[in-house]
Formats: C-alpha cells, sequence, structure tokens
C-alpha cells in the first residue's frame, strides 16, 4: 500500500522544509508512477532487444537511422516529454486545488 | 603521444580559475548560515537550478569519458547516455518532490524523516561519502587527462590543481558558490558542444581528415612454405615475429627504426601499427624512435564513405541523420589495442581494424552482447544498465540539489529542465564521439580525450574554449560531491549520529574542514587510477549508490511497513556487496597486476546482484522488526 507523503511525517530530530499540505500529492504521485512504469518497460525492451537479440538493432527505421540509434534517440526525446506532460498535469491540479482554496501547493 | 601547451588556452583556463574563485569569495560573504553552507539557503530559482543540475551531473564522465568510448568503440558509449538520461525519468517521476518534502540538508534528513534512528543516520551518512568518492575518483583522472594538453603538465599535477582549487570553492561558500560554478559551467557545455557539432557537420566526412594525418602504409610479405622469410619493398628486414590471440604481427627494420606490422589474413599484405615498446633500463619507444621525435600519430579514420549507394571520398556538409545514416553505410578503420611481452619488453600496439558502419553503429564493439558473449557477459551488460536506470535518483551530490529551492514544485521544475538539458546534450556526444572517430584526432593512449581533440581539429580557439569548459566541468561536479560529502560527516556524522551538539556557525567549520579532508583524499585517488576511463568509473558509483540508497529511498516511499532497522541493514548489505564485488571483479584484478580471468567474481558491474539483494534485506529485516515500530509508537502515544 502506498505512503502519503506530507509533512505529517517529520522528522524529530531536525525540522522538514517547511511547506503547506500538497493536496495535489496523490494525483502527482499515481501520475508519476503511471509515467514511470511507462517509461521503465520501454527502458526494459531497450536492454532486452541490446542483450538478447543485438543484430535486431541493424534494421533500418526512419531517417536512413537503424532501431539502436532511433530506439535511443527516442527514449531521450521521450524523457523529455513525459516530463514536460508531467509538469504540466501536475501544475493544473496544483493550481485546481489552490483554486479551492486547498493549501499553496509550493 | 606530446601536447604542446599553447598561449590561448592558458589565458582560457586562468580566466575561468579566477571566475570560478571571484564567484567563490563573493557567495563566501552572503553565506554564514549551515543552510547557506549547505543547501545555498534554499533561495536558487528552478531555473538556476535546473541548468547547475546538468552542470552538476554532465560530468567528466560524460563529456569526456561516453565521447571517448564513442570514439573508441562507437554505439555501446552511447548506451552510456542513454542509461545516464533514463535514470532522471526516476527522479522526476519518484523522487523529486517527496525528498524535497522530507529533507533538509542531506538525503539521510529525508530517509530518516519518519524514525530519527541512529543506525540510519550512520548507514545513509557513509554511504554518502563511498558514493561521493567512488563518484570523484574519475572526475580527478579526468582533470589529469584534460591538463596534460591543456598546459603541458603533468598528470598528476592536474589532479592537484583541480583538488586545490575545488577545496577552495567549497571551503569558502559550499553550496551557493558551487550552484553557480555548475550554472555557468553548465550552460557554457551545453552552448560549445553544439557548437562542436555544428563545426563537424558543416564539414561533414572525408576518407583523408587532414592534409597532416599520416599515410599508414602497406608492405608486401615474401613467404614460403607458409612462412614469411622476407618483404618485397626494398629496406625492410624482419626482426621479430609474434603470433598472439588478436593476430599476427612483425617487426621490422628499417633506416635503424623498428616497427610492429600486422600480417592481415591473406598471410601476404603488412599493415602499419601504432606501437609503444618498454624495455627496462632504456628509453621507451614510440613508433621505433623517442617521443620528442612525433612518430607516434593521432588516428581513426574513413576507408570508405558511401552516400546513397555510391562511393565517393568525401562529401561536403551534412544533416545531423545524413551524417549517422552515412557512417552506418560505410567503413571505418579502428585502432584496435594488444599488449604482449616480447624479448624482455612489453609491446603494446594498435593495430588497424576496418570496421562496418553497421558494426559500429549497433552494439557489441565494447559490451559482449554479440559474437564472443556469454550469458555473463549479457549479464554484465544488463547488471550496468539497470544499476543507471536507478543509480541517478540515489546520488546524494544530485539529491542535496532539491534542498536548494524554495518549494516542491520548484525541484519538480528544476527536474524538467535538468532532463531537458543533459538529453539534449546526450544527443551530442553521439555526434562528438563518431566525429573524433573518423577525422584523425584520437590519442589510443587516452580515450578521454577524443572531444577536446576533436575540437583542436576546427582550430585552436575550440580547443581552447572546449578544453577550459571540460576543466570548469571537473570543478563544477567535484565541487557539488564535495559538498554532499561535507554534509555527510558534519551534519549527518557529527551533528546527528554522534549527537555532538553544534553551533550553526560550527557546523559550517566542520563542514569546510571535512571538505578539505575529503579533496585531499580526492587527489590521492585520481593519481592513482591514471588511465581508465572515466565513465567506466563512473558506473561503479552508480552502481553503489543504486545498491545502497535506491531501495532505501523507493521502499521508504512506497511501503509502509519499512522500519528503521529495514534501511540501516539494506544501506550496509546494498553498499557491502556492490563494492565488495567491485573490488573481486576483472578490473580490477587487472589493476592489481593479476589476469582478469582469476577474479573471484566475474561481474565487472554489481548492480545486478546488490540491488535486489538490498530490497530483499530491506523487506526481511523490516518484517522481522515489526514489533519494534509497533513498540516505538506506543511509546510515542
Amino acid at each position: 500500500m502506498l505512503i502519503i507523503i506530507h509533512r505529517g511525517y517529520n522528522m524529530l530530530h531536525e525540522p522538514v522544509a517547511q511547506s503547506e499540505k500538497d493536496y495535489a500529492s496523490d494525483y502527482k504521485r499515481k501520475l508519476g508512477i503511471k509515467l514511470f512504469i511507462v517509461y521503465g518497460v520501454l527502458y526494459a525492451g531497450f536492454v532486452a532487444i541490446n542483450a538478447l537479440i543485438p543484430g535486431k538493432m541493424e534494421t533500418r527505421t526512419l531517417f536512413g537511422l537503424n532501431l539502436a540509434v532511433f530506439y535511443g534517440f527516442s527514449l531521450i526525446l521521450f524523457a523529455i516529454i513525459s516530463g514536460l506532460l508531467y509538469n504540466y498535469f501536475c501544475t493544473k491540479e496544483e493550481n485546481k486545488q489552490r483554486s479551492m482554496g486547498k493549501g499553496d501547493n509550493k | 603521444m606530446i601536447y604542446e601547451a599553447s598561449i590561448l588556452p592558458i589565458m582560457l583556463f586562468l580566466i575561468i580559475v579566477v571566475s570560478v574563485l571571484a564567484i567563490s569569495i563573493l557567495a563566501a560573504r552572503k553565506s554564514s548560515s549551515s543552510k547557506d553552507y549547505f543547501a545555498a539557503g534554499g533561495s536558487i530559482p528552478w531555473t538556476v537550478n535546473g541548468i547547475a543540475f546538468a552542470g552538476d551531473y554532465l560530468s567528466a564522465a560524460s563529456f569526456l569519458g561516453i565521447c571517448g568510448m564513442i570514439a573508441f568503440s562507437g554505439y555501446d558509449g552511447f548506451l552510456y547516455s542513454i542509461g545516464y538520461l533514463a535514470g532522471w525519468v526516476v527522479a522526476l517521476f519518484i523522487v523529486a518532490e517527496p525528498m524535497k518534502k522530507l529533507g533538509k540538508y542531506t538525503f539521510t534528513d529525508a530517509l530518516d524523516s519518519k524514525f530519527n534512528s541512529k543506525g540510519i543516520q550512520l548507514m545513509a551518512g557513509i554511504s554518502t561519502l563511498m558514493v561521493s568518492i567512488f563518484y570523484l575518483i574519475p572526475q580527478m583522472v579526468g582533470a589529469g587527462a584534460l591538463v596534460t594538453p591543456l598546459l603541458g603538465l603533468p598528470h598528476y599535477v592536474g589532479v592537484i590543481m583541480v583538488g586545490s582549487i575545488v577545496i577552495f570553492i567549497v571551503a569558502t561558500a559550499g553550496m551557493k558558490s558551487t550552484t553557480y560554478v555548475q550554472f555557468i559551467k553548465g550552460s557554457l557545455l551545453i552552448v560549445f558542444s553544439t557548437v562542436l557539432v555544428i563545426f563537424l557537420l558543416n564539414k561533414g566526412l572525408d576518407t583523408n581528415p587532414s592534409d597532416s594525418y599520416h599515410d599508414f602504409k602497406e608492405l608486401s610479405a615474401i613467404s614460403s612454405s607458409g612462412k614469411i622469410t622476407g618483404i618485397k619493398e626494398s629496406g625492410y628486414s624482419i626482426t621479430g615475429n609474434y603470433q598472439t590471440e588478436k593476430g599476427h604481427f612483425l617487426r621490422l627494420e628499417s633506416q635503424n627504426i623498428e616497427t610492429w606490422w600486422k600480417v592481415e589474413k591473406d598471410g601476404v599484405k603488412l599493415t602499419e601499427t601504432l606501437s609503444i615498446v618498454a624495455a627496462r633500463g632504456k628509453e621507451k619507444l614510440y613508433n621505433g624512435a623517442p617521443i620528442e621525435e612525433k612518430r607516434f600519430y593521432s588516428v581513426g579514420h574513413m576507408s570508405k564513405i558511401i552516400v546513397d549507394g555510391k562511393e565517393v571520398k568525401k562529401t561536403g556538409s551534412l544533416g545531423p541523420f545524413k551524417f549517422i545514416s552515412t557512417i552506418q553505410d560505410s567503413e571505418v578503420i579502428r585502432f584496435v589495442s594488444s599488449k604482449f611481452s616480447y624479448e624482455d619488453a612489453s609491446i603494446s600496439l594498435w593495430y588497424q581494424e576496418p570496421t562496418s558502419g553497421e558494426e559500429i553503429m549497433r552494439p557489441g564493439l565494447k559490451f559482449k552482447v554479440d559474437k564472443g558473449s556469454t550469458p555473463l557477459s549479457k549479464l554484465n551488460f544488463v547488471s550496468l544498465m539497470l544499476a543507471l536506470f536507478f543509480g541517478t535518483s540515489a546520488l546524494p551530490h544530485v539529491l542535496i540539489r532539491y534542498y536548494t529551492v524554495p518549494s516542491a514544485r520548484d525541484a519538480r521544475k528544476s527536474t524538467i529542465l535538468a532532463i531537458v538539458a543533459i538529453g539534449f546534450f546526450y544527443i551530442l556526444t553521439l555526434f562528438i564521439g563518431l566525429g573524433a572517430m573518423v577525422n584523425g584526432v584520437l590519442d589510443v593512449e587516452s580515450s578521454n580525450m577524443s572531444a577536446p581533440l576533436l575540437a583542436r581539429y576546427f582550430g585552436t580557439i575550440l580547443f581552447a574554449i572546449i578544453s577550459a569548459i571540460a576543466f570548469a566541468t571537473v570543478l563544477g561536479t567535484v565541487s557539488g560531491l564535495i559538498v554532499a560529502s561535507s554534509g555527510a560527516v558534519a551534519h549527518d556524522l557529527i551533528n546527528n549520529y554522534m549527537g555532538i551538539e553544534l553551533s550553526d556557525k560550527r557546523k559550517v567549520i566542520i563542514g569546510k574542514i571535512a571538505a578539505v579532508g575529503v579533496g585531499i583524499l580526492a587527489i590521492i585517488l585520481g593519481i592513482l587510477f591514471k588511465g581508465m576511463n572515466v565513465s567506466f568509473l563512473v558506473g561503479w558509483a552508480f552502481a553503489i549508490a543504486a545498491s545502497a540508497n535506491f531501495p532505501a529511498i523507493i521502499m521508504l516511499l512506497f511501503w509502509k511497513k519499512t522500519t528503521a532497522k529495514g534501511i540501516t541493514w539494506s544501506i550496509l548489505v546494498g553498499m557491502i556487496s556492490a563494492i565488495g564485488i567491485i573490488l573481486l571483479s576483472p578490473s580490477m584484478f587487472v589493476k592489481y597486476g593479476l589476469s582478469a580471468s582469476s577474479a573471484i567474481i566475474p561481474l565487472d558491474n554489481p548492480g545486478i546482484i546488490s540491488i535486489p539483494l538490498s530490497f530483499a534485506t530491506l523487506i526481511i529485516v523490516s518484517l522481522v522488526t515489526q514489533k519494534d515500530k509497533t513498540k516505538k509508537s506506543i511509546e510515542k502515544n
């Protein structure tokens, strides 16, 4: 079962960084896990092809690139795109929570 | 190879040094508290922090190590780029915001936030130190490799110089000066690497890299009954003959100079090699002559260029995809190393190996996943990729950067900016590495110098700028590592674990003393590990971080049965198993002067054993110690 992380788990010996309760944290955590799983599967597929059927990496794809380079570039681009999407949806949810008067979601 | 210092690189180097020292002194005026020293006051804007992340992360391993590995082993080096970048996805989606909310100065704060456990404080503090030290070694090795061509100084002088400057940066203003040094360095690195790639694409590909490129000769052997008895070309006589697993080599004498040649498969053609002959009590000979005679050439060229099915001598400017696809269709001459002893001398040879572009642009030249692979060699590769994926989000010097921004939202945004900057840079590494491979600039003795040497191909100014930036790269990363280490010593170990109450001012002083101590240790290790590829060494730091820290972070965040003892033991087991496997690995056995095959553990990359072991330890110990948790909870109430 997942733990919701917020200021409630305060340190006993040192104060943690002070912030208001984050009402969007549950949404952000779930979205983060989903995107992580998608990326993890793509990365695992990449490693598996390299390790098990490296000859397949010679297959030509778009722009004259072989699968090795195309898949590698795609993983980098997908990391950037999914990061930007994650931020967009997290910010939207934080703003929504704020407009509902639930904390400042710093 | 002989490097000659020139004025411009020295001037730029001095400007960089003076600038970072000035930043440090200025920042020192504004940082007096421990929050300023360890976390830059928590006031760094996310934009600055994002680029500083890139400046921190794009270390000597990324710039020097990966580009060098691509230049020598093609696509396999690029796998490091992909693994390093993928690790940031874990950092963003899973770790960034929770770590920001739970911690204060160090990642130990976050791990210990629920427990106030002496065990966690001790283990996480030690783990921070171990990971940082393993990460520091390659940075210092890279520093030494850079200073040689830049300033014409020996390797150890470079290491001492970098160590001293970094100690100054950290000991003056801690995280604040470190952040701005990393920000400037990260920006410059990305901008000028882009410039280098633009120059490269504009120039295109050419079978003759430059007018000064050495013309490697071919000779013909005379053979009788399958044995080589002489050389057809006049002026050469055979003085030595040696057969290794990698091939058949002949030593030929001409005009009182002895050089080594490779006998090709047909048994007739002989191709010129590069050689270093080291005999006890005699001067080392480079291609048969002392190094000053400059007979030891820079290498790497294309033997065949195919564009749209037609063979050409050169291409003219190319677009980025066309550059890569043309190399894929063509043939490159790589220089492959072979070492053996002959007549009481140690011989290091680099012979020409025509390699198809297809082979260069797919896995297999470095990682044994295809020809000659075994299940173990494949496992070794998977183990490395696993450590790179899970290691980033467990690196203490990356994690402490979350405490330099005001909020969790800023932590998230700065991570995304870092992914954009780092991802873009890693795409550039493929072009820089391949450019170095085919433009006759490689120093076979040091793969780490490939990127600066490619810059030198385009003129002294670009070389000076790229070298100075590479030097700043080392400064930025080493500073971050030393801040992380000093936080572990002063905050985690002395203040929290030992329970010694330190005033704010005293905590900063202890942090500064720790920074000096770790800096000196880094200098010593940087000298001892000279010559190893820096990216390979960083792989080890990732493996230790992924094994010791990652399971603890993930289980703390996602498994409510996690206990303090579970975390403590998982860090200990992860750290000891990862370091133990490294120390008993084939690479380390070679370093000990033993054969790689005699290594006790046949894996070079420990992650695939040590990461699951650490997770299993945490789960088992936590389940066994649930009663302690309940007892504490009752006492608390």
